[in-house]
């Protein structure tokens, strides 16, 4: 036995040991936060992956999802060849092809498709981070089935403040982490920012800002916040629309931010009946107009020596009535019945508790106001000795978006900011780069497809009225998602949970391919699971033919969804390929400056897989689709993806990336192409941020110096100040079609829906789910993210499964004992769609009327290359198997979406459900699907001995 | 039994841990499980890793727990690695001198050549820091990134352990705790920080600090309703709004 003596010195230790032979920059792809990192190289292994501290996103922290990205590059799931279906669809039959054989095949598919009507091609592309790309190949493919997942994810938060603030929540802005002093978030657990939002908390803790969680589950976030609110699903909107009743009442808004930068005082034309009824009153010039107090006189509101009223009904020149949309809309929310004491039952929020809030919002706002000492011009050419901030922020996320009242409770939300005045104002939500933008948005949705044509322009965009729509003479939808028609007129990201039923159905038309990009539509990107598989599965009985014709998948990895593609395109890792985040996509700017990113390869792929954008590229050339070919036909983008990044222009000196652009590479935003460009980015570590003028950070909308800022940097077309939008005439559009007015009306059977949720005021109503008041499910069920998963992809982690390797339903601890349930029990949950079986745990940080569960654990048997009795598929489990991408028959039989009914954001929160004691014990979770077969993937390790290479040795001693 | 060191230097490193500010994200435990398995004690084996019954060597767990009942219940993120105690039990017990405590800076490793996997440190440790990598046959454990911290190929920003360069809430801090004027010292001492179970006489080096109070209302003084603009029944609100307005 060693002794004191024995023991005097400390072993030698290999403490400086080089830690890697190379280190590469690049962005991750764990999540959607887009973080920098370095990843260091030893022995042409990863060593490490850690955060990049120079980087704009995550300043050099990195998330567990992040930090698990060796995991997630070696994992045994990955796919390793191009594959051919052989045995029936779901079966998971494959033989291996070469690429050339699988490109041919699509090519051959697709040429056909084109050449005959280009929309029977569905293209759609999942959690996508190239959406520049893909919708782009879309048009010059000449379909306008394309979108990407917004449709399931964000879409009610994106449209609404597109249609609202000209941004939004999550990539178009983010609080003022360095000044607010009071923060709301709303419905946001781990999801959207991931790390930015957790830098921001531990800021604002270390300042003593105090931060309130509004979430019906109190999970990390939540924990964290100085108050939990544990709000009854689906009911924010009318706790924001209390809220906005409370500052009202006392007079607490910022009534001259109100008259400067929002729609408040333009007065709404009060003929009942009128075509015109609603809409602003507007001059010659089409511009609204105000009534100006100091000339007493009916004057342009772009008149820059108005002092525009907020309330008084004016006769218009006409003789016609019209009255400032403040009025209208401080009449409707000093209405008794968005008071507290109104609200509180059906929030499950004391009406102490939202007037306390009233309180400290109003308080923070106007008794802590900010005054920064930092002079600029308004968009008006007046200058202003300061900026004037108020201190308060708001964040939301899923929790408001995935609801059926979505669209309008987000739309409450900015009406809420803008009352206050805080909308990109010093301490308050500020926009990022290239928001904010004019409302609504300039792209239109466009239609229809022409066979051998490319489409007129982007499938995806933002109408401005009803003739905006994509439908046909008989008023039905041109989309196979029905996007853009009367069901989803707002449908700015598509409806991916109505595509594969939609194909299935042949609804509106037959569909030759459905082409998917990381959309694991037969497992958890899909509502009504179980269906939607057999669907994918089905044959028609008469011709033997699969109704939906011919399926083609792009995944790295044996997802659920490759057992029912026809050709599996395998595509590389993150950190095999170059990628770019670019600006005309889904931007990583802050509200200090824009910034783009690039992906470069780290590695080289040691399988036969190609970068998914390549291929598209590829195919692109092949079908000779235009912008895919010069003149002569010959491929326009040989270099293929990284060509394309650098060659590529949407418009004269506009290309993908913003950065050093210009033949010298001096040039930023709009230059000319610089074949130097990716050079320039892995030299500057993988990314580009340009800082706004310091005084153009503030007050972007109206903001002389910024509004010249981006237009030189191509975010805007013009320079025009942006009036924010407290009323919607967009909506009231819509609502007078509804009312029988204008060329392009609904058909009767949309009519009575289309009037009564295009209201131009945000409204609150019962999520659709829960609207008939029904006593036989109770309860809602809803899902978190957890923060060490993103979707699927986390879960077959080696050791992000070690984390969350399974899921429980959690059950507040009052609502399992009067269901004599306990922890570890097995319990039936039922939806009037379906019924589950699955392990119960209670908890006291739930709203009593939820139960909960973490998204995306649960796997099918066999799949991911997972064990096939891995507790992923025997313990895990999905809720998606209880949720309806249909809503109940209405009068007539007709099925609406599951969905907001202006956007078509999937409702995937309205889930209402009971539980009870499942009848008899049992150890795996229902319903339970056989394993498929697995294409050909590397073995499964029993043991991972990762880094046992890398052990530094120590001299002996 | 192995010795601690006679006469220790003064400098005593470890982590200060906020838990105001942990959301619970597991971030410093992949990140240390990522460093470590290409570190002195690599790898930090994964048995069964696509398995039913995945078990790996993790240096650093964040449980998440409740605690209270009804409006007082808390969630609480709680992460927990070695604490690289003053008088760790792990080391004495030892029966081979495999577990050591650094004499230069007090951490607490295992010199694997020694070790015998018998176990007895993980017995001994209250804090449950200690991980038995079944594969290799030896006891694993926290080494506070000892192959980062002092690694002179690495720019000195970056010669923190992995969990406190990761960490996106920054709730992680590390220093000499044996500096009253260090700045983890300082920290500590302004946030009440704490040792975990100090009645067991380990003395702890590692530091939690405890969740700030609350802050329920934003002062002292507010009123529990925001009061009417105007008087009620007056109904002159809307003639009342445009007061508000300059000019």
């Amino acid at each position: 036995m060693p002794d004191s003596g024995s023991q005097q010195r400390d072993p030698e230790i290999a403490k400086s040991v080089p830690v890697s032979d190379e280190v590469k920059y690049t962005t991750c792809y764990m999540c959607a936060c887009r973080c920098g990192i370095k990843v260091h190289l030893k022995d042409g292994s990863i060593r490490y992956i850690e955060g990049n501290r120079d980087h704009p996103v995550n300043r050099g922290v990195l998330c567990a999802k992040g930090s698990a990205g060796i995991m997630q590059h070696y994992s045994p799931a990955r796919l390793r060849k191009p594959l051919k279906r052989v045995g029936p669809r779901g079966s998971g039959e494959f033989q291996e092809i070469e690429w050339e054989e699988a490109l041919a095949t699509a090519v051959e598919w697709l040429g056909a498709i084109r050449a005959r009507d280009p929309k029977e091609l569905a293209l759609f592309t999942g959690r996508d981070q190239s959406q520049a790309l893909t919708g782009w190949w879309a048009t010059q493919f000449g379909t306008l089935n394309y979108a990407a997942h917004g449709g399931f994810c964000s879409v009610n938060m994106a449209a609404a403040g597109l249609y609202t603030i000209g941004g939004s929540f999550w990539e178009f802005g983010e609080p003022d982490w360095e000044r607010t002093k009071y923060f709301l978030l709303f419905g946001v657990a781990e999801d959207h920012d991931s790390n930015p939002i957790k830098l921001g908390l531990g800021k604002l803790k270390g300042r003593g800002a105090k931060i309130v969680s509004i979430n019906p589950v109190r999970t990390g976030y939540s924990a964290i916040a100085d108050e939990w609110i544990g709000i009854r699903p689906g009911t924010d909107g009318l706790l924001v629309l209390a809220l906005v009743h409370e500052i009202l009442r006392a007079g607490k808004i910022d009534a001259d931010y109100l008259a400067a930068y929002t729609n408040a005082p333009w007065l709404v034309i009060d003929a009942e009946g009128a075509a015109d009824h609603g809409l602003f009153a507007r001059g010659a010039d089409g511009a609204a107009l105000v009534w100006d107090r100091k000339r007493a006189a009916i004057v342009s509101a772009s008149d820059a020596e108005a002092l525009p009223a907020l309330t008084g009904e004016r006769r218009l020149p006409d003789g016609r009535r019209a009255v400032p949309a403040f009025e209208l809309m401080a009449r409707r929310y000093l209405d008794p019945r968005f008071a507290p004491d109104a609200v509180a039952a059906e929030t499950g929020v004391p009406a102490s508790t939202i007037k306390r809030l009233a309180v400290e919002a109003a308080h923070a706002a106007f008794n802590e106001a900010i005054v920064l000492d930092q002079p600029w011009t308004d968009a008006h050419g007046r200058r202003h000795a300061t900026m004037l901030g108020r201190p308060v922020a708001m964040h939301a996320m899923r929790g408001i978006s995935a609801h059926s009242n979505g669209f309008h409770t987000c739309r409450a939300l900015h009406l809420l900011q803008m009352l206050l005045g805080a909308v990109d104002t010093p301490g308050s939500f500020r926009y990022e780069p290239p928001y904010p933008r004019p409302i609504p948005p300039a792209i239109k949705p466009a239609g229809p497809a022409e066979a051998g044509k490319p489409l007129a322009g982007s499938p995806l965009g933002f109408p401005h009225g009803p003739e905006d729509l994509l439908v046909d003479a008989a008023r039905k939808p041109l989309r196979i998602d029905r996007a853009y028609s009367w069901e989803a007129p707002l449908a700015a990201h598509g409806l991916l949970h109505l595509v594969v039923r939609n194909a299935w159905k042949r609804d509106p038309y037959r569909i030759d391919t459905l082409f998917l990009y990381m959309a694991n539509m037969s497992w958890n990107s899909a509502m009504n699971t179980a269906e939607t598989m057999q669907m994918l599965a089905e044959r028609d009985e008469a011709s033997g033919e699969y109704r939906i014709p011919r399926i083609i998948y792009s995944d790295a990895y044996a997802s659920e969804m490759v057992a029912y593609a026809d050709l599996v395109l395998p595509d590389t890792t993150y950190l095999e390929r170059y990628d770019c985040i670019s600006l005309l996509d889904r931007p990583i700017s802050d509200s200090d400056g824009a910034a783009d990113a690039i992906r470069q390869p780290v590695l080289k792929p040691d399988r036969d897989v190609r970068p998914f954008q390549d291929v598209l590229i590829e195919l692109g050339a092949r079908l000779k689709l235009p912008g895919f070919v010069d003149a002569e036909g010959k491929p326009k983008y040989p270099g293929l993806y990284p060509d394309y990044i650098v060659n590529h222009e949407r418009r004269p000196g506009m290309g993908p990336l913003a950065g050093w652009r210009g033949s010298d590479g001096t040039a930023e935003g709009l230059g000319a192409v610089n074949p130097q460009q990716l050079e320039r980015y892995v030299e500057h570590q993988c990314f580009w941020r340009a800082e706004i003028p310091e005084e153009a950070r503030f007050y972007k909308f109206a903001n002389r110096a910024y509004l010249d800022w981006a237009k030189a940097m191509g975010f805007i077309d013009r320079a025009d100040p942006i009036v924010l939008q407290i009323y919607s005439e967009t909506l009231q559009k819509f609502r007078l079609a509804a009312q029988g007015h204008g060329a392009a009306q609904p058909p009767p059977e949309h009519r009575e829906r289309v009037a009564a949720y295009f209201d131009p005021l945000p409204i609150w109503y019962r999520p659709f789910e829960e609207s008939d008041g029904s006593a036989d499910y109770p309860l809602h069920a809803i899902t978190q993210r957890p923060a060490a998963m993103y979707h699927s992809w986390g879960s077959q982690n080696a050791w992000l499964r070690q984390i969350h390797g399974e899921n429980a339903l959690y059950i507040h601890r009052a609502t399992a004992a009067a269901h004599e349930i306990a922890d570890g029990d097995w319990v039936s949950v039922v939806s009037r769609h379906g019924r589950i079986v699955v392990r119960a745990k209670t908890m006291e940080g739930v709203n009593p009327d939820t139960v909960w569960t973490w998204n995306a654990i649960g796997k099918r048997s066999g799949a991911w290359n997972l064990d096939p009795k891995a507790a992923e598929s025997q313990r895990g489990f999905l809720v998606n198997h209880l949720i309806s991408d249909l809503l109940p028959p209405r009068e007539g039989g007709y099925r609406y979406a599951n969905a907001d009914p202006v956007t078509g954001q999937a409702a995937w929160y309205d889930l209402r459900v009971r539980i009870e004691k499942a009848p008899a014990p049992t150890q795996v979770s229902e319903p339970h699907f056989a394993a498929a077969a697995s294409p050909p993937l590397a073995a499964r390790p029993s043991i991972l001995r990762y880094g046992a290479k890398f052990r530094p040795q120590a001299k002996k001693t | 039994m192995t010795s601690l060191p006679s006469s220790p230097a003064p400098k005593r490193l470890g982590l200060v841990i906020d838990l105001d500010i942990c959301v619970g994200c597991h971030a410093c435990a992949v990140n240390c499980k990522e460093w470590n398995s290409g570190g002195i004690a690599a790898p930090l084996t994964d048995l069964d890793p696509y398995g039913p019954e995945p078990l790996g060597v993790w240096f650093n767990r964040v449980h998440t727990f409740e605690v209270g009942e009804g409006a007082a219940s808390r969630t609480v993120h709680f992460p927990r690695s070695c604490l690289h105690c003053a008088e760790p039990a792990c080391v004495t017990v030892c029966p081979t001198g495999a577990s050591y405590k650094r004499a230069e800076d007090g951490i607490v490793l295992v010199n694997e050549e020694l070790c015998i996997g018998c176990k007895l440190c993980s017995w001994a440790c209250p804090y449950g820091a200690r991980e038995y990598d079944y594969d290799a046959g030896v006891m694993k454990k926290c080494t506070l990134c000892v192959d980062k911290i002092y690694n002179e190929t690495l720019d000195e920003i970056d010669r923190v352990p992995a969990c406190v360069a990761t960490c996106p809430a920054t709730a992680r801090h590390f220093g000499d705790l044996g500096d009253p004027n260090s700045e983890v010292s300082k920290l500590v001492a302004s946030r009440g920080g704490y040792d975990l179970m100090p009645e067991l006489g380990y003395a702890p080096t590692n530091k939690y600090l405890p969740p700030r109070a609350r802050r329920a209302s934003l002062e002292k003084d507010t009123p529990a309703e925001l009061a009417p603009a105007v008087p009620a029944g007056s109904g002159g609100f809307l003639a009342w709004v445009d007061r508000l307005l300059s000019g």
